[in-house]
C-alpha cells in the first residue's frame, strides 16, 4: 500500500487539526507574523478549507518596527487571497513612544505580549493558531498542540492537558482560550522543503541581497528607516544579506549570505552551525526566559 | 523518499531517558553549535563531575531542571540517512503517568529503557501496559548502564528473560532486546567493543531499518470533521481518510443512517484526483445530497457498529477520581455526545495484570468499564479499526480530559432495554394542564430557607392552578433513598435518584420544587444533564453567618461541637453555583418579598407553554 511521505504527513496532521478548530472552536483566529511560518500556516489553511475560503479572519500584531518589506507583503497577500486581515497596534505604546532601543524587554512586553492580549480580548478569539515549532526551543518542545491559556492568557507548563490521538479536547470556560500550533512538529528544514514543494510566497528579506546595514553588539542590522539612530563610530554599508527569522528590524540579526534562491537557502539552513534563534536579539537571555514570557502570555 | 517514524522513549526514573536521546542528537550532529556550547556550558555548571550531561538537552521546563525530573513530554527531531524520526521522551515518575500515555498515543514504537542494575520496574511494567493499551506493538527494551553492572552478560540474559515474561500477554509484532550504555554512548548510535557478546544492531541502526506492520485491507473509513459549503453549488465532505482508499465512482455510506452516494469528485488540497489513500486530507463531493454533517463516517464495504453501549478499557488521568453513574461528555472520531460509565467490572492490577473488583477508579488506574452513550455512535473495537476504537472523556464541569481508552466491545448488553415511546407524550400532557413542566431546584446551605421558600412558592403557583409537587431532602431521605448514607457514591446516587423522579414527574407535566443542600456543582451538573432544558438552578444566597444564627434544627451547634461530621458549611464545603438561573437573597427580606422575586424571574417560563 501507497504511503504518505515525511511532508505529507507534517501536511495531512496541520490540515486535521485546523479542520477540527473550525468545526469545534466558537471563535477562532490565525495569528500572522508575516514569516515563512505564518506563510506556511497560511497556504495550510487555504488547502485545508478549500474551494472555500479559511472560515477565520487573520491577525497581525503591529508593532510598527516590522521591516517595511514585511507590511507590503502582508497587505499583497491579503488582497491576492481575499483574507479578512485584522491589524493591531498598542495604541497606547505609540502615544508613550515604547520602541526597541530605548526600552528592551519592555519594549517586546509591551508592544508584542499586551498588544496580543488586548487585540484577543477586543475580538473576544476563543482560540489562536501560532505558528510555533517545537524545534525552535526547549520549553515549545513540551507544549501541546492545544495549549491552554487561562482568564489571564497565562500558560501553566505544569498542568496540561493530556492530547490522546488525535482526539482533541476544545472545551473552555468563559474567558480562558486556546493556543493551537498546527506545526508543532515541524522542524526548520521541513518548512523550507514544503515551501520549495508547494511554491509558497514568502518575503523577499529571506533572499540574500544587498541591503544596507550597521554592526551592532555583534549583529548585522538592517537600516529599514531613519528611526534608527546611528551610534559613534557606526557606518551605514551596503551587505549582500538575508534573514533566517523575521521581526522586528532593530530586533533582527542578519546574516552574510549568497543565498539568493530557494535551493541556496535550504542547502544553507540544512548545514547551518547556528540554531535559527541566534538571530533574535530577545532570546540572548538565561536559560528559561522563553518559558517565562510564555506564562506571561507571549505566544 | 524518506518515511517519518514516530517513537517514544519510557521508563522508570533515573532510567536514563533524556540521556540516552541527548546522546543520540550529540553523535548525530543534530545540534548546533549555540546549543552544544549552552550544553557544554550547563554541563561545567550543573553535572557530575563536569562530564557532559546529554539529559540537560531535553529537560526543558524550569521546574523540570530544578528538580532533576521529567514532569513532561519533550518533542525531539531527527534526521539519518534513512529516516525522519520525531521522538517523545516520556516523564517516568508515576506522578506523570498521564502525560506517558500522551507519548505513547503519538507513538508507532516504544523504546523502554530499564536500569540494568535495577532490572524490570513497577514502572517498566506500567509502561509496557500503557504502551500496549494505547496501540503499541512494536517494543525495544535498552537495557541502559550496562556499564554500572560491568557489561555482565549473564545480568543482560537474565532480564531478557523476564522481559519475555513480562510482554507475553500483550499483542506484539516485533521485540528487540539491546544492552546499551547511555551516559558511555555504547550500542547508541554504533556498537561497542565493550560488549563483544552482543551481536545485534546498535539503537539507533535497528530504529533506522525496522518496519511498523501497518493494517492490510482495511475498508474505506472516514470521520467526517466538517461540510464546506461555500455556496449553493458546492458541498463538500471534509475528513482524513483513517483507512482504505476511495475512487471517484466509488458507492460509498454514511453512518448512521446507511444512505448512499456515489462519489463524484475528490478534492486533495487545491488538486482535483481520481484516488485517494489513508492519512490523506480530502473533500469529497457526492453525486446526490445525503444526510451528513459532523460526527457521521463515511465508509465502504461492511462498515462499523451503531451502538449505544459498549465496554472499553479507561486510563483515568484525572484528580477526581471516577464514580459510576455521572455523566462526562466523550469524544470519538469527530463525534461528541454524553455519556455514563454504568458499572467498573474490574481494575486491572498494573504490576500482575490480575482483575480487581472496584467501585472508584482514580488517578493512574486502569479498569475496564461499560459505558452507555446519550445518543448511539458509530464505533469499532480499537483492535478492527484503530481510530474507530479510540476515546476520551471530558469532566463537564472542569473541562479536563479526564480519561482515555479504548473499545473492547461494541455492545455491553444494555441493549435489551428499549426506550418505549408512547401516543401520549410529556407535550400532550403538559398541553392537558396547561402548563410548562420544570424543575425549580433550589441549593443552598442548611438554614438557608430552601424548604420555607419552596412552601411558600408551592402555594403561589397552587393558588395560579399550576400542578405542582414538592421534593425535600429529609422526606426523601426517610423513603425512597433510605438505603443510601452519606459516602460519595451514595450522595451521587442520592441526586441521581432525585433527578429521575423528577425527570418522570415532568414527564408527568407537574412543575416540581426540589430543596436539597445539594452543595456540589458536579452534583447539580449531572442533575441538569438529566432533567434537561426543564431545569432551574435558584440559589439561596444566605450567609453562613446567617444560616448558622437561625439554627432551625439545632445542626450548626451540634456540627461545632463535632457531633456531625462533614457537615456542609462547617467542615465541607458547600460550592456556590457561578451561574444559577435565579439568585434569591433571604437576609432583611420576608418570605413573600423572596417568592415575589422568584416569580419576577420565573414569569417568562410560565408564560410560554412550552
Amino acid at each position: 500500500m501507497n504511503t504518505l511521505d515525511h511532508l505529507s504527513t507534517l501536511e495531512a496532521e496541520a490540515i486535521y487539526i485546523m479542520r477540527e478548530v473550525a468545526a469545534e472552536c466558537e471563535k477562532p483566529v490565525m495569528l500572522y507574523s508575516i514569516g515563512k511560518d505564518s506563510s506556511v500556516m497560511l497556504h495550510l489553511a487555504r488547502k485545508a478549507f478549500y474551494p472555500e475560503n479559511p472560515p477565520f479572519p487573520f491577525l497581525h500584531i503591529d508593532t510598527t518596527w516590522k521591516f517595511h518589506e514585511m507590511i507590503e507583503f502582508r497587505d499583497a497577500m491579503a488582497l491576492k487571497y481575499g483574507l479578512d486581515m485584522l491589524v493591531y497596534t498598542n495604541e497606547e505604546g505609540v502615544r508613550e513612544g515604547i520602541n526597541p532601543f530605548d526600552h528592551g524587554a519592555a519594549y517586546t512586553d509591551i508592544m508584542k505580549t499586551q498588544a496580543l492580549k488586548q487585540a484577543l480580548k477586543k475580538y473576544g478569539f476563543t482560540a489562536a493558531f501560532g505558528g510555533g515549532r517545537r524545534d525552535e526551543e526547549k520549553s515549545r518542545a513540551k507544549e501541546r498542540i492545544f495549549s491552554f491559556r487561562n482568564t489571564e492568557q497565562a500558560w501553566d507548563p505544569k498542568n496540561q492537558r493530556p492530547e490522546m490521538w488525535k482526539l482533541y479536547n476544545t472545551r473552555i470556560h468563559k474567558g480562558e482560550s486556546i493556543r493551537v500550533f498546527p506545526l508543532s512538529n515541524w522542524t526548520e528544514a521541513d518548512i523550507w522543503q514544503y515551501i520549495q514543494r508547494e511554491n509558497i510566497d514568502i518575503v523577499s528579506l529571506y533572499f540574500a541581497k544587498e541591503r544596507p546595514c550597521i554592526e551592532r553588539d555583534g549583529n548585522i542590522i538592517m537600516v529599514d528607516d531613519d528611526r534608527l539612530k546611528l551610534r559613534p563610530g557606526e557606518k551605514i554599508e551596503y551587505r549582500k544579506i538575508r534573514f533566517r527569522t523575521l521581526g522586528c528590524y532593530p530586533l533582527t540579526g542578519g546574516m552574510e549570505s549568497d543565498a539568493d534562491t530557494l535551493d541556496k537557502i535550504i542547502a544553507e539552513t540544512l548545514g547551518a552551525v547556528y540554531s535559527e534563534r541566534t538571530s533574535r536579539v530577545i532570546d540572548h537571555e538565561a536559560a528559561g526566559s522563553m518559558e517565562r514570557r510564555k506564562r506571561e502570555g507571549y505566544f | 523518499m524518506k518515511d517519518l517514524l514516530k517513537f517514544l522513549t519510557c521508563g522508570s526514573v533515573d532510567d536514563g531517558k533524556s540521556t540516552l536521546i541527548g546522546h543520540m542528537l550529540y553523535d548525530t550532529k543534530q545540534l548546533y553549535a549555540d546549543q552544544k556550547q549552552a550544553l557544554e556550558l550547563d554541563s561545567k555548571v550543573g553535572s557530575r563531575d563536569g562530564q557532559i550531561d546529554y539529559s540537560l538537552l531535553l529537560d526543558g521546563l524550569m521546574s523540570e531542571r530544578e528538580q532533576g525530573i521529567t514532569i513532561d513530554v519533550a518533542y525531539r527531531y531527527f534526521k539519518t540517512n534513512e529516516r525522519s524520526y520525531i521522538v517523545a521522551d516520556a516523564p517516568g515518575h508515576e506522578e506523570y503517568t498521564r502525560n506517558m500515555a500522551v507519548a505513547a498515543s503519538f507513538a508507532q514504537l516504544a523504546v523502554i529503557l530499564i536500569d540494568a542494575s535495577k532490572g524490570v520496574q513497577i514502572q517498566t511494567k506500567r509502561h509496557t501496559r500503557i504502551c500496549s493499551l494505547m496501540g503499541i506493538k512494536d517494543f525495544v527494551f535498552a537495557v541502559n548502564k550496562m556499564d554500572m553492572v560491568r557489561y555482565d552478560h549473564k545480568r543482560f540474559r537474565e532480564i531478557t528473560n523476564t522481559i519475555q515474561q513480562m510482554t507475553k500477554p500483550f499483542p506484539v509484532d516485533s521485540l528487540m532486546i539491546i544492552p546499551v550504555s547511555a551516559t558511555v554512548g555504547d550500542n547508541i548510535t554504533r556498537n561497542s567493543a565493550r560488549i563483544s557478546w552482543y551481536h545485534g544492531p546498535s539503537l539507533l541502526e535497528y530504529l533506522d531499518q525496522v518496519e511498523i506492520a501497518k493494517p492490510i485491507d482495511q475498508d474505506f473509513t472516514m470521520p467526517v470533521q466538517r461540510v464546506c459549503r461555500p455556496n449553493v453549488n458546492f458541498r463538500g465532505y471534509q475528513g482524513q481518510i483513517e483507512s482504505g482508499t476511495v475512487r471517484v465512482g466509488d458507492e460509498i455510506r454514511s453512518l448512521p443512517s446507511g444512505e448512499t452516494a456515489l462519489v463524484s469528485d475528490i478534492l486533495c488540497g487545491f488538486d482535483h484526483v481520481k484516488e485517494a489513500i489513508p492519512g490523506q486530507p480530502v473533500t469529497l463531493q457526492l453525486n446526490r445530497e445525503i444526510d451528513i454533517s459532523r460526527g457521521c463516517v463515511l465508509v465502504k464495504g461492511k462498515g462499523h457498529p451503531i451502538s449505544k453501549d459498549f465496554t472499553c478499557t479507561l486510563l483515568w488521568m484525572d484528580e477526581t477520581p471516577m464514580i459510576p453513574g455521572i455523566n462526562y461528555i466523550l469524544k470519538l472520531g469527530t463525534r461528541m455526545t454524553n455519556a455514563t460509565v454504568m458499572e467498573i467490572q474490574h481494575k486491572i492490577d498494573i504490576h500482575t495484570g490480575s482483575h480487581i473488583p472496584a467501585d472508584k477508579l482514580y488517578k493512574n488506574e486502569i479498569a475496564e468499564c461499560s459505558l452507555v452513550v446519550a445518543d448511539k455512535i458509530i464505533l469499532d473495537t480499537f483492535e478492527a479499526d484503530r481510530t474507530m476504537g479510540e476515546l476520551i472523556l471530558i469532566d463537564q464541569v472542569t473541562h479536563h480530559t479526564c480519561a482515555c481508552g479504548v473499545v473492547k466491545a461494541t455492545t455491553a448488553g444494555y441493549g435489551d432495554l428499549f426506550w418505549q415511546n408512547f401516543d401520549i407524550t410529556r407535550e400532550t400532557r403538559s398541553m392537558n394542564l396547561g402548563q410548562r413542566p420544570l424543575t425549580i431546584w433550589f441549593t443552598g446551605l442548611s438554614g438557608s430557607g430552601k424548604s420555607t421558600l419552596a412552601n411558600a412558592l408551592e402555594k403561589r403557583l397552587y393558588s395560579m392552578n399550576k400542578h405542582t409537587m414538592v421534593l425535600d431532602g429529609d422526606n426523601i431521605r426517610l423513603g425512597l433513598n433510605r438505603d443510601l448514607g452519606f459516602s460519595e457514591g451514595d450522595r451521587i446516587e442520592n441526586i441521581r435518584r432525585i433527578a429521575q423522579v423528577a425527570k418522570l414527574m415532568n414527564d408527568a407535566g407537574l412543575i416540581v420544587l426540589t430543596a436539597f443542600i445539594s452543595p456540589y456543582r458536579r452534583d447539580r451538573e449531572n442533575a441538569r444533564q438529566i432533567i434537561g432544558d426543564s431545569f432551574i438552578e435558584v440559589f439561596v444566597d444566605t450567609p453562613l453567618e446567617e444560616c448558622e444564627s437561625r439554627d432551625t434544627k439545632n445542626l450548626y451547634s451540634k456540627a461545632r461541637r463535632g457531633e456531625i461530621k462533614d457537615f456542609t458549611g462547617i467542615s465541607s464545603p458547600y460550592e456556590a453555583p457561578d451561574a444559577a438561573d435565579i439568585v434569591v437573597k433571604t437576609v432583611g427580606r420576608s418570605v413573600e418579598d423572596s417568592v415575589n422575586d422568584i416569580m419576577e424571574k420565573l414569569k417568562p417560563y410560565l408564560e410560554h407553554p412550552f
